[in-house]
């Protein structure tokens, strides 16, 4: 067993655990995208940042893919990670903007302007699919191609691959196809639709109580 | 010869083998070492090679001279380069039609051919000998200096002046955990960008468990910074270097399986260190039972496809095992867990070629070169607006100054020195007032660049800071793998920002939002390439500020060089009426009778600049 402290309370958990496991146990809620616990972790969106404070010293880490040490003091809501999370939303609301997922994270978060430049990419490149299609499905249908912003998912020579069950779950986990943002104005990148009614989808014992949440969050765990 | 050379089974044989060749080795014997690096083969130096070639057979002294094409000397400004041993005659610009007369008259009779000597662009000198030419009496070549006197294809040319007897030296006398002390009583620091200390590297890949005893020792050679090319030049002309260093480090750490991950860009790189692979395993320097020591280790080569990213150490061992290149979160160090999650070493080229000289010199000869922190000596590539562009080899802590003057030797064409980016894509750019600065890698750091692999791009006035920033940016905008939302949308929007300042259309708060995005990028991306991508665009704001506001407030590039700032005039004073403006425009912009004022149609410029570069009365204007 390893004890950590995460935001001032200390917890115990096996080795081997993510941080970002052992703080939802806790009933902490850091938000994510490209995580899921049925896959490996990934660490691409950088939206689970926490800070990871060794005496005078702190660093910015994924904690999805960060894994417990004895002594680690981490902090998930400092006003450092709440920057950090905030600009990497900012830039995912950028290059896709119609993603109901990313539009609830911004009004939880408390967005309210894009700086940059809407680039609609229509995938925010988390891996998810891919990641689901290799491991739950044993497939390997689909991976990455191309390298920076010319990076997409597809298949193999853009063919339809022998390994493809049309099982769906690629675009079953798809934040973006699945919970495609209806609405049809965006202003600054933003749509105000629904953000009142945004649950904390990383909320672990969410009941869809479909409560007031606001830029802050659901209160109860506050 | 090989070939028909044995395998060497014991360290008396090697001994051996030198003795005899350096006994059918005459230094007096007249020897003229041409430069055969990818600088001076651009230059054509294979039809020097043949001209003096023939030349030597024609006059008969097919005994007396011989002809060695060795790696590259480093001074690529020049080529092709040629150096007369044993006096050391020092040649540039050679052209096939020398040919005869180096034979004759230098080779033969001892005169100097006057046009061929290198003069000094800032006292007016000449030198005669390779060592009077400022570009290397400023340096200490300890690592390079050899390139210039052994043929990279000659396993002999490597043992005759010495090689293999380091590795000879620590398979039998010295046992692993001795090596990696004399590594870290050198102060060795990895080479490749990270500075890293090299035996403590060493000494976690060896301590670090593995099931079934298999460690890797990898060499990284997919150097990818623009302008930057010292692990070439040195895989190129001196590869038997690296091998020992490789067979070295392999002893300390107990590895077995060696690989050299270098681009397949390379060609030359690649061919000659598979020649000298092919030698070292003739001879028993690579193997099962290496020089009958019971100590076994072979060394694979990995051609990389070019992609930047695959420099991190991640993402190249992700490459090696034939994945795509990007890189993983490093909570479990390459050292623990890496190629085949085994425990898997990687240094970079030039670290490797350190670890010979370390213990055939020892860790005290070695440790008192360099700065307290930063040992050794560190190869930099001195490129854009200087005058001896080439390879150079300096201690550590030498000031830029040094390198950029003494070394260098200035900024041509009269300009003045505004800024050197050092540290590849993502270095900063370091402004004059810094020019002072000992470069070690803790200061380098410490001023919001880098040492990175060794880049060191020199402006000169004419360089656009914001320019040059949003270039950098695009470059890595470019080669970021695209796993990570900060690095490749953070980039991306960065890319998008400068465009707009160079292209007139910044707004306020567009250097905050850059700074904003920088740190971010800092501090989230999930490898070095992201969270060092900013330091091109966070440094030219730190240093030069006011070129950014000139762009953004003014609409105005100081530097007359972003093309949607600037207008090109012709001034009346100036202007004799030439015509050559007028004949050389590629648009047909420029109008005007013969000896009469000449007028740029500005509807029609596409501000190429062609103009003012073929104007001898400088009266062309740039506002």
């Amino acid at each position: 067993m390893v004890e950590l402290t995460i935001d001032g309370i200390k917890t115990r958990v096996h080795e081997g655990t993510t941080v970002l496991e052992a703080a939802r146990e806790m009933g902490i809620v850091i938000p994510t995208l490209c995580y899921h616990p049925a896959l490996t972790p990934y660490g691409a969106c950088r939206v689970c940042v926490v800070e990871v404070r060794s005496g005078t010293r702190s660093q910015l880490e994924a904690s999805c893919t960060l894994p417990v040490e004895q002594g680690q003091v981490i902090l998930t809501e400092s006003e450092r990670v709440i920057r950090a999370r905030k600009l990497v939303v900012e830039l995912l609301l950028a290059s896709c903007p119609n993603s109901k997922t990313l539009q609830d994270m911004a009004a939880n978060m408390g967005i309210n302007k894009v700086r940059f430049k809407i680039k609609d990419r229509g995938c925010i490149l988390c891996g998810l699919c891919v990641r689901y299609c290799k491991e739950q499905m044993k497939s390997g249908g689909i991976g990455f191609i191309g390298r920076g912003t010319s990076r997409t998912v597809s298949t193999a020579f853009e063919l339809t691959p022998e390994e493809c069950r049309n099982c769906g779950g690629c675009e079953w986990i798809c934040p973006v196809c699945e919970r495609a943002c209806t609405a049809d104005n965006l202003v600054d990148g933003l749509c105000g639709g629904c953000q009142n009614l945004a649950p904390v989808e990383t909320c672990p014992v969410c009941t869809g109580c479909s409560e007031s949440v606001g830029p802050q969050g659901h209160s109860v765990y506050r | 010869m090989i070939g028909s050379m044995q395998r060497l089974k014991t360290p008396a044989e090697l001994e051996q083998l030198r003795a005899s060749i350096r006994s059918r080795r005459d230094p007096e014997k007249s020897r003229i070492s041409l430069c055969g690096g990818t600088g001076c083969k651009a230059y054509r130096y294979e039809e020097v090679a043949q001209a003096l070639k023939e030349e030597i057979e024609r006059q008969g002294l097919g005994d007396e001279v011989e002809l060695k094409v060795t790696g590259c000397h480093g001074f690529c400004e020049r080529g092709p380069l040629l150096v007369i041993h044993p006096q050391g005659v020092f040649y540039q610009r050679v052209a096939p039609r020398d040919a005869a007369e180096i034979i004759s008259e230098t080779v033969q009779r001892g005169t100097l051919i006057d046009r061929l000597l290198y003069t000094d662009p800032v006292s007016g000198e000449k030198a005669r000998l390779e060592g009077e030419v400022p570009f290397y009496r400023g340096q200490q070549r300890l690592v390079f200096g050899n390139n210039g006197l052994i043929d990279p294809t000659s396993i002999e040319d490597y043992l005759a002046i010495g090689g293999y007897s380091a590795l000879s030296r620590v398979l039998f006398t010295m046992r692993p955990e001795e090596v990696i002390e004399e590594v870290r009583k050198a102060g060795l620091r990895g080479r490749g960008g990270g500075g890293f200390p090299t035996a403590r590297k060493w000494e976690s890949c060896r301590n670090a468990p593995s099931s079934d005893g298999v460690r890797y020792v990898i060499c990284n050679a997919d150097e990818g910074d623009p302008g930057a090319y010292m692990d070439r030049s040195l895989l190129e002309g001196n590869p038997h270097s690296v091998i020992e260093g490789m067979v070295i480090g392999a002893f300390a750490i107990g590895a077995h399986h060696g690989y050299v991950y270098v681009r397949h860009e390379y060609p030359l790189a690649v061919a000659n260190l598979a020649i000298a692979l092919g030698h070292a395993r003739e001879c028993g320097i690579l193997g099962d039972d290496i020089l009958g020591s019971g100590f076994g280790f072979d060394i694979k080569i990995s051609r990389g496809g070019g992609a930047f990213i695959c420099g991190e150490s991640t993402a190249l061992m992700a490459s090696l095992e034939g994945k795509i290149g990007e890189p993983r979160p490093k909570h479990v160090h390459t050292v623990v867990s890496g190629l085949n999650g085994k425990p898997s070493n990687l240094n970079n080229v030039e670290t490797w070629a350190n670890v010979p000289l370390i213990i055939e010199r020892g860790a005290d000869w070695y440790s008192r070169i360099g700065t307290q922190e930063s040992k050794g000596t560190k190869i930099f590539s001195l490129v854009g607006k200087i005058h001896n562009t080439g390879l150079v080899e300096v201690p550590m802590g030498i000031t830029l100054r040094e390198i950029i003057y003494d070394i260098g030797g200035g900024i041509p064409d009269g300009k003045r020195f505004k800024a050197v980016q050092t540290g590849g894509p993502s270095g900063g750019c370091l402004p004059e007032s810094l020019i002072d600065l000992p470069v070690d890698f803790d200061r380098l750091t410490e001023a919001g660049s880098m040492m990175g692999s060794g880049g060191m791009i020199v402006m000169d006035e004419g360089t656009c800071m914001v320019d040059i920033a949003r270039y950098f940016v695009k470059f890595l905008t470019e080669e970021s793998c695209g796993k990570c939302v900060p690095c490749r949308e953070g980039l991306d929007r960065m890319l998008d920002i400068l465009t707009d300042i160079t292209e007139g259309e910044g707004r306020e708060g567009d250097v905050e939002l850059l700074e904003e995005l920088g740190s971010g990028l800092k501090e989230v991306s999930l490898c070095a390439l992201g969270s060092t991508a900013a330091n091109p665009v966070l440094s030219t704001i730190r240093y030069f500020r006011d070129e950014y506001d000139a762009h953004i407030r003014e609409k105005r590039c100081p530097a007359g060089v972003c093309k949607a700032l600037i207008t090109f005039t012709i001034d009346e004073e100036k202007c004799n009426g030439c015509m050559v403006c007028a004949r050389e425009c590629p648009e047909g912009a420029i109008s005007g009778e013969k000896r009469g004022l000449h007028v740029i149609d500005q509807q029609k410029c596409v501000k190429c600049g062609l103009c003012r570069d073929v104007c001898k009365f400088d009266a062309v204007i740039v506002s």
